[in-house]
């Protein structure tokens, strides 16, 4: 009987660590011994970053979309079916389609999604570019923007911790170039106590943002848009009055693992060493949908992701391994149109700022390109 | 403590991002009224500020412990 497999979720994560165990396993996969399913539930990968440029108009959506198949190891069989049930239990996974998909082992990358509808009015008085048609959407209301407040609001908890630092100094660039900053006002507003999780980034983003006039508020959490007065409430007590609302809306796991009982708000009980399911040691978790205390990035997903595959490999060839996650994230953080800076981090490690510069900027550009190497499991 | 029941804890020790408070502020919305929820931190300023925006928001803090090397926040989400 072969080891079988399954991947649900076609994403970062899911992607890497299946052509990863492809690329360890392939001697195994060609002599019938391992089999490897991906369940998956478009046809279509989708780099979210890209998000970001398309909202600015500096990318069109061709350049951040591409076949999953095309990305995948021809060793790895996919399935465009999303999965509606894990029954970890019986260790098999039941798609929409009706099919039943066994495992020996399970690997979880079905990410995260905003949920908009979880604040009352945000839908209707917002936008947002935390996926295609709202980045698309924003990117005409910017272009009809006459001027007035611009504020910029965010949920909890929410994948790609540096995008609304990024999309603040990206938008004051924005204006400057059109000439309109006299015409508008840039109001950041964020969850905690201070501009940014990170303290060396909250530290160097206060004093940009005193020189380039952007307004701010600390311990703003979103509770509620009353979309025709066009103002936005706290539940911290405070209203703001705005004339276009961006906001990162709060986010939930896939509706797949609420459903199959594996974790409030769609979050699954991760150990943050081993990055099994808690209580499963068959089931593995990698990206946005661990419940692990960590942002949830590309980068987190990738570094997991390494370590999801080492592992089941060398279960398979060799017994185990003692290879586990260290807490490892990266990130590049756009500071306008034409800088960037870089931190990373892992659980032993705090940050440390890096002065921004030039050619940050252009490696997360190139990042931008080299994402589908990335996901190929080459880089 | 043997009379406080928790029923969430969350280890945010060593977390630098999205950090002790904010993982507070997601556990706060998404848990039922009436849950217990711990929050360890290794960062002292955690036991600050994470009464301060309890307190901010109407929400209940029931205890803060120094405990060695980090921080136990215990919160209880009455609304
Ligand atoms: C605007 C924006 C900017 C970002 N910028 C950065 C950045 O600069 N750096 C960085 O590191 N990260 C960034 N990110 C975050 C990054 O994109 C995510 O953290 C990363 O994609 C997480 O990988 P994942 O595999 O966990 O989830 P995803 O890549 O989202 O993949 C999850 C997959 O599961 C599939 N799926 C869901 N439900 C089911 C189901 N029921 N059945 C089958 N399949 C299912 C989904 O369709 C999807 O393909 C950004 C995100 C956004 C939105």
């Amino acid at each position: 009987m072969p080891k079988r497999i399954v991947i649900v979720g076609g994403g970062a994560g899911g992607t890497i660590t299946g052509n990863l165990l492809a690329r360890n396993l392939m001697h195994q996969i060609e002599h019938g011994q391992v089999i490897i399913n991906m369940i998956t539930d478009k046809p279509e990968h989708i780099y979210q970053p890209g998000f970001l440029y398309i909202a600015f108009d500096k990318v069109r959506p061709e350049e951040i979309i591409r076949q999953q198949q095309d990305l995948l190891d021809p060793h790895i069989n996919l399935f465009v079916d999303p999965a509606v049930k894990i029954d970890r239990e019986k260790n098999v996974v039941h798609t929409k389609g009706g099919k039943e998909f066994p495992y020996d082992y399970l690997i979880v990358a079905t990410g995260s999604r905003i949920v908009p509808e979880a604040i009352p009015g945000l839908k209707e008085g917002a936008h947002w570019f935390y996926d295609l048609p709202g980045a698309q959407k924003l990117r005409e209301a910017l272009k009809g923007f006459e001027g007035g407040r611009v504020v910029i609001t965010v949920g909890v908890p929410h994948k790609c911790p540096v995008a609304p630092l990024e999309i603040t100094f990206m938008l004051y660039d924005y204006f400057k170039q059109k000439g309109m900053l006299d015409k508008v006002e840039l109001y950041y507003t964020y969850p905690i106590n201070r501009v940014h999780a990170l303290e060396p980034v909250a530290n160097w983003a206060v004093p940009q943002f005193e020189k380039k006039g952007i307004k701010y508020e600390v311990l703003f959490n979103m509770e509620e848009v009353d979309p025709e007065k066009k103002i936005l409430k706290s539940m911290e007590g405070t209203h703001l009055n705005y004339d276009l609302l961006i906001a990162i809306p709060p986010h939930k796991g896939a509706q797949v693992i609420e459903d199959s009982g594996m974790g409030k708000g769609g979050w699954v009980a991760t150990n943050k060493q081993t990055l099994r399911n808690e209580g499963h040691n068959n089931v593995y978790v990698v990206g946005d949908t661990t419940d692990i205390p960590i942002s949830k990035a590309g980068s987190t997903a990738h570094f997991e992701s390494d370590v999801v595959a080492e592992r089941i490999a060398s279960e398979i060839q060799e017994g185990g391994t003692m290879t586990e996650y260290d807490g490892k994230v990266v990130c590049f953080v756009e500071t306008g149109f034409d800088e960037a800076t870089y931190v990373w981090f892992n659980y032993k490690n705090p940050p440390k700022p890096t002065p921004p510069s030039k050619m940050l900027h252009w490696m997360k550009l190139g990042y931008n390109r080299l994402y589908w190497l990335s996901a190929r499991g080459v880089l | 403590m043997a009379d406080i029941k928790i029923d969430k804890t969350i280890d945010a020790r060593g977390a630098a991002c999205p950090g002790p408070l904010m993982e507070l502020i997601k556990a706060m919305k998404q848990e039922n009224v009436g849950s217990v929820i711990e929050i360890l931190s290794s960062e002292k300023g955690t036991s600050v500020d994470a009464p301060a925006w309890l307190q901010k928001v109407g929400q209940e803090l029931v205890k803060v412990e120094e405990r060695g090397d980090h921080w136990s926040i215990i919160a209880k989400k009455i609304k």
